[in-house]
């Protein structure tokens, strides 16, 4: 069970800046239990969308976005749909957000924060995608997560250590923010280097009093 | 206004060197090391526990500097303070008379001697940059009101031969925007490709220093090119170091080197920053090649 918060309608609308065009993804899995997805949570966003001016060019409720192979196929459905977005709004963890970033090449942006894992990484078979930072960056990173795929954790752009694209820490290891210049290149959204990052919010990371109270901790009690 | 600030600011073409601390308390012979070219010298450079290795401190090296009328730059990473302890130290160091800052992200703790070590990294080497911008207009990052505030010149470090560069220069812009007024560059020694480095950033408009490193050894170059990102000693330069045995040995040919690397580079830079790595005397030597 992964535990998310919804991120403000003001914070969605201003990452979605000037796109009109917006595809709209969530998941049915541990994101409904949170009311961050689900299907009353998906029409609720598409009305907030649309009072703000967007247009929602389709839906898609997926049982798990972890699953790149439910992803893939149930969006392979939608094609016509997609290609008219200008982005994706995607209602899930940190973890569904990078794997639709995997499969789609347009610009997906996060409507929620992963705040706790507990004790589950999401079906996506890898334990290193999602910190549970609470502070969800991959909006502006083009869907690969900088505080899981850089040593340092960097937010601001790649350090002077990586060397042919490899991490100054492990030869074997990407360099992540290599990995996203080029993300960022192919969804032409380089632009998103060019601000200055604000510094994390780790007290984000806490779990909410609402969020304690489901059945997860009552299970670990 | 610092030194360097005053001479950078005014267009002069400055040389800057570097003092990397020593594993222990005997730091008077490092101090004695700089005394001896200080006239040659608008200011030294203190890294900031390089490569990660725990050893005598920055800010104390720095202060040990002023006291022996030398002017210091204070080299901040960001690998083993979080935000607290960073603006502290910045509000310390200023207490202390270090005004010259060259704030860095900091190599990664596995590549040092305290490999088990928690890393920070809880600003990177932009955002630090904003919080001493910030502290000089009397506020913290937390946006709180400060008794009195510094006064500081920021620098900043950019590596010319990164590949791709792209990713690079648009941290630089950042960094600039973050208050960055002057840059260092990490060791150059191919002047076609810094001169290209300073066409695609000679938009920007800030002062940038080429980085300068001797080279000691055919070892040490070949272990900088596998091992120090960003460093590319090229093959030619090599095949020199490995001509004349007895001549490399005693430093002559990595100070021809650095000669002519300086005079290639000079007339597309604001100045040079010489990293000695323990061979500050021949420092002088090069100077006199180069004409400065």
């Amino acid at each position: 069970m992964i535990f998310t918060e919804n991120k403000s309608i003001a914070e969605i609308l201003e990452t979605l800046g000037a796109e009109k065009n917006i595809f709209l993804l969530a998941c049915n899995g541990c994101a409904e239990v949170c009311e961050t997805g689900g299907e009353s949570a998906l029409l609720g966003m598409k009305a907030e969308l649309e009072k703000a001016g967007k247009n929602v060019t389709g839906t898609a409720l997926v049982d798990f976005l972890c699953n790149k192979v439910l992803v893939a196929t149930r969006l392979a459905r939608e094609m016509d749909k997609l290609k008219q977005a200008d982005s994706m709004l995607v209602m899930t963890c940190g973890v569904g957000v990078q794997a639709v970033s995997r499969i789609v090449d347009i610009v997906v942006h996060p409507a929620a924060n992963t705040v706790s894992l507990g004790g589950l990484q999401g079906l996506w078979p890898s334990d290193e995608r999602c910190q549970a930072c609470g502070d969800c960056a991959l909006d502006y990173t083009g869907g690969i997560c900088p505080v899981t795929s850089c040593a340092k954790e960097l937010l601001n752009g790649p350090c002077g250590g990586a060397e042919d694209g490899k991490c100054e820490v492990d030869p074997e290891r990407d360099c992540g923010w290599l990995k996203i210049y080029e993300r960022l290149e192919k969804i032409g959204r380089l632009e998103n280097l060019k601000k200055v990052y604000k510094p994390r919010d780790h007290s984000k990371m806490l779990p909410s009093q609402d969020l304690r109270k489901t059945s997860f901790y009552d299970l670990e009690q | 206004m610092t030194k360097l600030k005053e001479a950078l600011m005014a267009g002069r073409f400055v040389v800057t060197s570097e003092i990397g601390p020593p594993k222990g308390v005997n730091i008077d012979e490092y101090i004695d090391h700089a005394q001896a070219i200080k006239e040659r010298v608008t200011a030294f450079n203190v890294t900031d526990l390089q490569s990660a290795v725990m050893r005598f401190g920055s800010l104390a090296t720095c202060r040990l500097l002023i006291e022996r009328g030398m002017e210091p730059v204070l080299q901040m990473t960001c690998r083993d303070r979080n935000r607290l302890a960073l603006q502290s130290d910045l509000l310390s160091a200023y207490g202390l008379g270090i005004e010259n800052i060259l704030c860095l992200t900091g190599d990664h703790q596995k590549l040092g001697d305290h490999q088990g070590a928690k890393g920070v990294f809880d600003l990177d080497s932009v955002q630090l940059l904003v919080a001493a911008k910030k502290l000089q207009e009397g506020k913290d990052l937390a946006g709180n009101e400060l008794e009195g505030a510094p006064e500081f010149f920021l620098g900043a470090v950019v590596t010319p031969e990164a590949e791709p560069l792209e990713p690079h220069i648009i941290k630089m812009e950042k960094k600039i925007a973050a208050g960055a007024q002057f840059f260092q560059t990490q060791a150059v020694y191919d002047a076609q490709k810094f001169k290209e480095f300073i066409k695609q950033t000679s938009r920007f408009n800030v002062a940038i220093m080429g980085g300068i490193v001797i080279l000691k050894s055919v070892g040490m170059a070949r272990f900088m090119n596998a091992n120090v990102a960003g460093v590319n000693v090229p093959e030619e330069l090599i095949e020199e170091l490995k001509k004349d045995k007895e001549k490399t040995k005693s430093g002559q040919t990595g100070v021809e080197i650095a000669i002519r690397t300086i005079n290639e580079i000079k007339d597309y830079c604001q100045g040079i920053h010489l990293m000695p790595l323990g061979w500050e005397d021949k420092l002088p030597a090069i100077l006199d090649g180069a004409g400065l």
